[in-house]
């Protein structure tokens, strides 16, 4: 499962040997995060953020069965069991807090890790599978996050429930029957809260399962790099610890230090206020938006405002799915056999401008769904397929890539300046 | 700035060097950093499983005895576990004083389980020191045991009428909890 250069694990003291006979696991950690897992000496900082996904998962869990020792999921007392964590649960406020910035964070470093992969078309071949696993995560994540922000059962929560749970019923034929059996009942209610609730507390596990398939298929043929070129030799690797332990913990420290900002000092900067009244079912409010990590499919949602053929309801749900669904698609649409954007001059500028689309999808997102905005968002959404479906293929076939170094080692060595942080890393002399 | 060394050899083996290098006090430093963030960390995990303020804000009751009767025992609740509160008779009283305190499993008298000036009122929390079943005694009618205070009848635990342990399983006497008289007729419990 690793390159024949690896490290081997030899167990010195007499009860590692016996558990190493038994019991593998200390083995499974080295070959996985220990010396024996050669990895590209060449990564920079965005290759920080699988572990960082991680971490916030880690985090989740852990606030999160905390807090379910203290909330109630009824619709009678759910919002009042919130509060009572807030003011008189013993470090309440802190564990919620740190729950809901922690979905955000969650969030944050998928969207970091997820446009690294993009940049550095980390989905070609032979890592597709580790591409769609992750997919998987981020719509399990989706999920989850949306389910837990129902769970507080103020207006958001309720109103969004409400609007989330509607997208269904735009299925043609069945989404009527959908939308009330997902509900239980004709509106989010008891029924509505309760199953949430335990699938919100079933589905980071779920997440977690996955995760371990995504690294077992990524560990397979390895990390990429910067270059996206193969290892060719134990020259071009260092063993993931301590290297790449080391240079994670740094991550993890600017992570948790961002993380306590959010926390002691703008604790609510990303939620609604809206969320701080109880549920109303006789009365929306008056802009009613996800979270921001949702905006850019908000957007996308709300930019069909014609029936053509079909509703536009549905043709916006579509849209939506679709703009997901789509990345599944993508290690067959990007046909380059370069895989780094370092080294394909046209693709690089498409990336950033679909970076800034992204962006201008999630502001629009945030916004009234009012004019310029839905104008915008439907010009954004436009590029955002458009970039897959037409760009992607056709610069792939046309664009001239720039000549790719020899290996991974002449890459940091020849022109040290270029690439960041990593691979400043000494060189083992050999 | 630190050089390449020779060989790079797995943690914990690296040959010894006369002294400590940089990157042995960075690393050192860096790792019993992080070991105490995270062991501070879990304070808050482990504290949030302590009674809430709401459960705390209960923690002291007043009760009225006016209306209690010599000879009679009313249960209430303190910290949500059931609380006896009984007004003794002459009689118990003199019963309870006339028991040798060296033959107690848990030597008490009576006067060290009550308030001074209010010796007949025995506050006692009806949690049997066995394994916390509700004795029985303090309404009408209800078996005493066999000397006359409670009687415990999951695994036969006998109290007296100061509610000492007398027989049974029960290693202790009843718990008397921290009480005030704040008039003749109230008492401010915990």
């Amino acid at each position: 499962m690793s390159f024949p250069w690896a490290e081997q694990y030899t167990p010195k003291h007499p009860f590692m040997k016996y558990m190493d006979e038994r019991l593998p696991l200390p083995r499974l950690v080295y070959n996985s995060v220990g010396a024996g897992y050669p990895t590209p000496r060449n990564l920079n900082f965005f290759w920080n953020f699988g572990s960082l996904a991680g971490l916030a998962l880690v985090i989740q869990i852990i606030t999160g069965i905390v807090l379910a020792m203290h909330y109630a999921a009824n619709t009678d007392i759910a919002f009042a069991s919130v509060e009572y964590i807030m003011r008189d649960v013993n470090s309440g406020w802190l564990l919620r807090y740190l729950h809901a910035n922690g979905a955000s964070f969650f969030f944050l470093v998928l969207y970091i890790h997820m446009f690294r992969g993009l940049y550095y078309s980390s989905y070609k071949p032979p890592r597709e599978v580790v591409w769609l696993l992750g997919l998987v995560i981020f719509l399990l994540a989706m999920a989850t996050a949306f389910m837990g922000y129902v769970l507080p059962w103020g207006q958001m929560s309720f109103w969004g429930a409400q609007v989330i749970t509607g997208l269904f019923s735009a299925i043609p034929l069945i989404g009527e029957a959908l939308h009330t059996w997902l509900l239980g009942g004709f509106s989010p209610d008891n029924a509505t809260l309760n199953r949430f609730f335990s699938l919100h507390y079933l589905l980071p596990f779920v997440i977690a399962g996955v995760i371990i398939l995504h690294i077992w298929a990524l560990h397979l043929p390895g990390s990429s790099n910067p270059t996206g070129i193969d290892v060719k030799g134990p020259q071009d690797t260092v063993p993931f610890h301590p290297y790449y332990t080391a240079k994670d913990g740094f991550g993890v420290g600017v992570f948790l230090i961002l993380l306590a900002i959010m926390v002691f000092f703008l604790p609510n900067y990303l939620g609604h206020a809206d969320n701080y009244i109880e549920a109303n079912r006789l009365s929306t409010p008056a802009n009613i938006v996800p979270e921001w990590y949702f905006w850019p499919f908000y957007a996308i949602l709300r930019a069909f405002t014609v029936d053509f053929i079909l509703p536009a309801k549905l043709w916006g749900v579509i849209a939506m799915f679709g703009s997901i669904i789509l990345l599944f698609f993508l290690p067959w649409l990007d046909k380059s056999p370069v895989r780094s954007g370092n080294y394909r001059p046209q693709f690089k500028i498409w990336f950033w401008v679909l970076v800034v689309d992204v962006v201008v999808l999630g502001y629009c997102g945030g916004s009234h769904a009012e004019q310029p905005y839905l104008m915008i968002s439907q010009l954004a959404t436009m590029y955002y397929f458009a970039h897959f479906l037409i760009i992607l293929p056709i610069i792939s076939r046309t664009e001239r890539p720039r000549p790719l170094p020899n290996s991974i080692t002449e890459a940091v060595l020849g022109k040290d300046d270029s690439v960041t942080g990593g691979a400043a890393q000494p060189a083992p002399a050999e | 700035m630190a050089t390449v060394e020779e060989t790079h050899p797995p943690e914990g083996e690296a040959q010894t060097h006369d002294g400590v290098r940089r990157r042995d006090f960075i690393n050192i430093a860096a790792v019993s950093f992080a070991g105490v963030g995270g062991a501070i960390a879990v304070l808050p995990l482990l504290n949030q499983m302590n009674p809430a303020a709401d459960v705390l804000a209960l923690s002291s009751i007043e009760v009225d005895l006016s209306s209690i009767e010599r000879g009679q025992a009313i249960k209430t609740i303190w910290r949500k576990q059931p609380l006896f509160v009984r007004n003794l008779t002459n009689e118990e009283i003199a019963e309870a004083n006339a028991v040798d305190i060296s033959s107690l499993r848990d030597p008490q008298t009576l006067a060290e389980r009550t308030a001074e000036g209010h010796e007949n009122w025995l506050i006692t929390l009806a949690v049997c020191t066995h394994l916390g079943c509700i004795p029985l005694g303090a309404a009408q009618g209800e078996n005493k045991g066999p000397f006359g205070g409670y009687f415990c009848p999951c695994h036969g635990s006998a109290y007296d009428t100061a509610a000492r342990v007398r027989s049974g399983p029960a290693p202790g006497n009843l718990l008397v909890p921290e009480y005030e008289f704040t008039s003749d007729t109230t008492v401010t419990i915990g």
